[in-house]
C-alpha cells in the first residue's frame, strides 16, 4: 500500500538475520530490485531461504538496510513497514470457519488507514476477481483445493497493493498445471503493478521458466545472484546442492537442469 | 494503493476504474492501471465520451475527473449481496439466541423448589408488589440474582474461552487451560482455611477478592515466564500446564491441613455454585462485561486475522505478542472474576465458542457476541436443569454444566468428523 511513485527500488545490503550471535543470513548485500520483476530465491534445504524472507518481511530480527527508495524499511514500525510489504507464508492455516472473502476482509481492515468497510469490500472482491477466484469469494477456506487455497492465500498478500511482495514456497503441494498458473498470476500481477517480487521456489525449472533473477542460497551465504543462464550452471548446482547436472536451453530459450547423479565427495 | 473511481457510461451501466501513476518512463499523467473488467468494460471502453479518450491500449484521464460520480458498486458483484444476506443470517441467529436466552431466563426464575407457581414467580419480576411477602423475597433476592448472574458468568466465560481459543490457535483450549481457574482456588482456599488475604476486608468479600487476585496474578506470572521465551502459544500452553500442576498441587497441600468444616466449605466452593450470588456480585460483573467486552469485540479484524497463522497476521502489520497478552488479561478479568463469584464452572468456557463457530464461523465481529450469546444460554439452561434434576433440592451448577457439557462436546466432535 506505498503510495509512493512505482519506481522506488529495493535494495539490501549489509543485512544480518537471526539471533546475534548465530545469524542465520550474514552481512548479505544485493544488487538492487527493481520494480516490476520476479526473482526467484533457491538453495537446498537449511540453507536460509525462509529466513532471508521472513527478515525482509520485517517478521524477522535483523539488522543491516532494507531501502525501499528512501525508506529505511528496517527502521520502521511494523504497521508501517506492512504497508510497504506483502509476504505469503509457506503454511497455509487449518481448520478455519472463514471464507475466502472474510479473510480478505480481515487483511484490509487491520491495516491503518483503510478504515472505509466500502472500500475494503471493493478491493477485496477485485483483488479476487483480479486472481479469477471471485467465484470462491463466499466459500470456506477449509473447503478449498490446494490451488485454490494459494491463490486465496496469494491474494490475501496482495490486497494491500504491497510494493514489494514476498511469498515463501507459493507452488509446494500444487500440481504442474497450478504451480504455473499461480506464477502466471504473480508474474503478471508484479508487471501490471510494478511490484517488486521475490519468490522461495525449490523446482528450478519452475524459476527459469518465470523470474528474470535468481538469487541462489547455500547455507555458506549467497552462491548466485543472476539471470537464470548465468546463475543456474553446472558447477552451481554441484556447489551448492552437490548434484551433478547439465545445463541447457530449450528450443524456446528456457534454461533446463537435467539431473545425473549425486557428488558424493561433498559434505552435505 | 491506487485512487478508485466508479464512471457510470451514460447508460447506467457503473464500471471501476483504478488510477495510478505511469509506469517508469512516463509523464506525470495518470493512467488507468489495467483492469480486466467484463465484455462490457471494453464496449464502454470504447465508447467513452469527454475528458477520458482512449489511445491505444491505454486510456488518459486527468486529475480533475475526480469528481466522476463514485457510486455504491455492490451490485456488481453477486457475491457481496449474498455476503449481505450471510450477515443478514448471522443477525438473525444472534437474535433467535438471545430470544432463547430470554426465555431459558424465565424459566429459570420459574423453577426452583418452592412452593412457588412458574406463571406466579414470572409475574413477580414485573409487578413484584403483587407477591406477597416471602415469595417477593423468593423471587428478588433468591432466583432473580441466580437467574441473572447465570446469563453474565455464561457470557464472561464463554467469550473469555473464544478470545482464549483464538490466541492460543487451539479448538480445546478454555478460560481455565492456563491455570486460572486453579489459580483461584488457591487463593479461596487460603482465604477459607487459613483466613490469609487483605486486612480489612469484609468476609464475604474475602474469598472472592483472593480468588480474583489469584487469578489475575497467574495470567501476569505467565506473561512473565513467556516473555523470556517468546510468547508462543505453545509456550503459553506448557507454561500454563506447569501453573495448574502447581495450584492443584498447592491446593492439595492446604486441603491436607484444613479442619473438617474449612475441607467441606472448600469443595462446595470449588464446586461452583449460582447459590452465592447478590446483586453486588451481579453489579460488578455487569459493570465488567460492559467496561472490558467493547474492548474484545474492538480486538475483532485483529483477532479474525490471527486466525489466518501468526505470521500472516504479523505481515498485516499486527503486534500479535501485544494482541495474546491484552486478551489474555480480558480473559483473567473475566474468568477470575466469574470464578471468584461463583466457584469453578467448566465446560461452558469450552462449548459456547463451539457453538457460536458452528452457526456464525470464526469472523470475530460476530462470533465474540454470539458466544456470549450461546455461553448465557447454555448456563442458564444449566441452572434450570441444576433445579429439576433432584425434586427439592438444587444440585451445584458446576456439576451440571459438566454432565450436560459432555454429551454435547461428544455430538459436536462427531459433527466434525462429518464436516472433514
Amino acid at each position: 500500500m506505498s503510495n509512493g511513485p512505482k519506481n522506488t527500488q529495493l535494495k539490501v545490503s549489509g543485512l544480518s538475520i537471526g539471533y546475534a550471535r548465530r545469524p542465520v543470513i550474514k552481512d548479505l548485500t544485493l544488487a538492487p530490485f527493481k520494480p516490476g520483476t520476479l526473482t526467484a530465491l533457491v538453495g537446498p534445504n537449511a540453507a536460509g531461504k525462509s529466513t532471508l524472507l521472513r527478515g525482509l518481511a520485517g517478521l524477522q530480527r535483523a539488522s543491516g538496510e532494507i531501502h525501499l527508495g528512501d525508506t529505511n524499511l528496517l527502521r520502521l514500525s511494523l504497521p508501517e513497514y506492512s504497508r510497504h510489504v506483502g509476504y505469503m507464508p509457506q503454511s497455509l492455516p487449518q481448520r478455519v470457519a472463514l471464507t475466502v472473502y472474510e479473510a480478505m476482509l480481515s487483511a484490509l481492515r487491520t491495516s491503518q488507514g483503510l478504515t472505509s468497510s466500502t472500500e475494503a469490500r471493493q478491493i477485496a472482491m477485485t483483488t479476487l476477481e483480479r486472481l479469477g477466484i471471485a467465484d470462491l469469494a463466499m466459500r470456506g477456506l477449509d473447503e478449498l483445493s490446494g490451488g485454490q487455497r494459494q491463490l486465496a492465500s496469494l491474494a490475501q498478500a496482495i490486497a494491500r497493493k504491497p510494493a514489494v511482495l514476498l511469498l515463501d514456497e507459493p507452488t509446494s503441494a500444487l500440481d504442474l498445471a497450478h504451480q504455473h498458473r499461480v506464477m502466471s498470476a504473480v508474474q503478471e500481477l508484479g508487471v501490471e503493478r510494478g511490484t517488486i517480487t521475490i519468490v522461495v521456489l525449490h523446482d528450478i525449472a519452475l524459476a527459469c521458466r518465470w523470474c528474470e533473477r535468481i538469487l541462489v542460497l547455500s547455507p555458506r551465504g549467497l552462491a548466485a545472484d543472476a539471470a537464470p543462464s548465468k546463475a543456474i550452471t553446472p558447477e552451481t548446482l554441484a556447489s551448492v546442492y552437490g548434484i551433478e547436472a547439465r545445463v541447457e536451453r530449450c528450443s524456446r530459450g528456457f534454461v533446463q537442469v537435467m539431473v545425473d547423479g549425486i557428488v558424493c565427495d561433498r559434505d552435505f | 494503493m491506487g485512487t478508485w473511481f466508479t464512471i457510470e457510461d451514460g447508460e447506467g451501466r457503473f464500471f471501476r476504474w483504478e488510477l495510478c501513476r505511469r509506469q517508469p518512463g512516463g509523464r506525470s499523467n495518470w493512467h488507468i492501471d489495467a483492469l480486466k473488467l467484463d465484455d462490457q468494460f471494453h464496449v464502454s471502453h470504447k465508447r467513452a465520451p469527454g475528458p477520458y479518450a482512449a489511445k491505444g491500449g491505454a486510456t488518459a484521464l486527468k486529475a480533475d475527473n475526480r469528481e466522476t460520480r463514485v457510486a455504491d458498486r455492490s451490485a456488481e458483484f453477486p457475491h457481496l449481496a449474498e455476503y449481505d444476506r450471510l450477515v443478514r443470517r448471522r443477525m438473525a441467529i444472534m437474535a433467535v439466541l438471545a430470544t432463547a436466552a430470554v426465555l431459558a431466563f424465565l424459566a429459570d426464575v420459574a423453577t426452583g423448589p418452592s412452593s412457588l407457581s412458574a406463571i406466579e414467580a414470572v409475574r413477580g419480576i414485573f409487578f413484584p408488589s403483587e407477591l406477597s411477602g416471602p415469595k417477593q423475597i423468593i423471587v428478588w433476592d433468591v432466583r432473580l440474582p441466580q437467574a441473572v448472574i447465570a446469563l453474565l458468568v455464561g457470557a464472561a466465560l464463554s467469550l473469555a474461552g473464544a478470545e482464549m481459543q483464538t490466541i492460543l490457535n487451539n479448538p480445546l483450549a478454555s478460560p481455565f487451560t492456563l491455570g486460572v481457574s486453579s489459580a483461584a482456588s488457591l487463593g479461596a482456599a487460603l482465604a477459607i482455611v487459613l483466613g490469609l488475604g487483605w486486612p480489612g476486608m469484609d468476609i464475604t468479600y474475602l474469598i472472592s477478592a483472593n480468588a480474583f487476585i489469584f487469578a489475575f496474578g497467574s495470567v501476569l506470572l505467565l506473561q512473565a515466564l513467556a516473555r523470556l521465551r517468546g510468547t508462543g502459544p505453545e509456550t503459553l500452553v506448557l507454561f500454563g500446564i506447569a501453573m495448574v500442576f502447581t495450584f492443584n498441587a498447592l491446593v492439595a497441600v492446604i486441603q491436607f491441613i484444613a479442619s473438617q468444616e474449612a475441607l467441606q466449605q472448600l469443595v462446595f466452593w470449588s464446586m461452583g455454585s449460582l447459590s452465592r450470588a447478590t446483586w453486588d456480585k451481579i453489579g460488578i460483573l455487569a459493570l465488567i462485561l460492559v467496561l472490558i467486552g467493547p474492548f474484545s469485540l474492538r480486538a475483532s479484524w485483529p483477532m479474525t486475522a490471527l486466525r489466518l497463522g501468526e505470521d500472516r497476521a504479523r505481515s498485516f502489520g499486527i503486534n500479535v505478542p501485544r494482541l495474546r497478552f491484552m486478551a489474555l488479561l480480558r480473559v483473567a478479568i473475566f474468568a477470575g472474576v466469574a470464578v471468584a463469584f461463583v466457584g469453578t464452572i467448566g465446560f461452558i468456557g469450552l462449548v459456547g465458542p463451539h457453538i457460536a463457530r458452528l452457526l456464525v464461523g470464526e469472523d470475530h465481529r460476530f462470533f465474540l457476541p454470539t458466544s456470549m450469546l450461546s455461553g448465557a444460554l447454555v448456563m442458564s439452561l444449566s441452572s434450570v436443569v441444576a433445579k429439576s434434576i433432584v425434586p427439592g433440592a438444587i444440585l451445584p451448577v458446576g456439576i451440571v454444566t459438566a454432565l450436560i457439557g459432555v454429551p454435547f462436546f461428544v455430538a459436536l466432535i462427531f459433527f466434525r468428523r462429518e464436516r472433514t
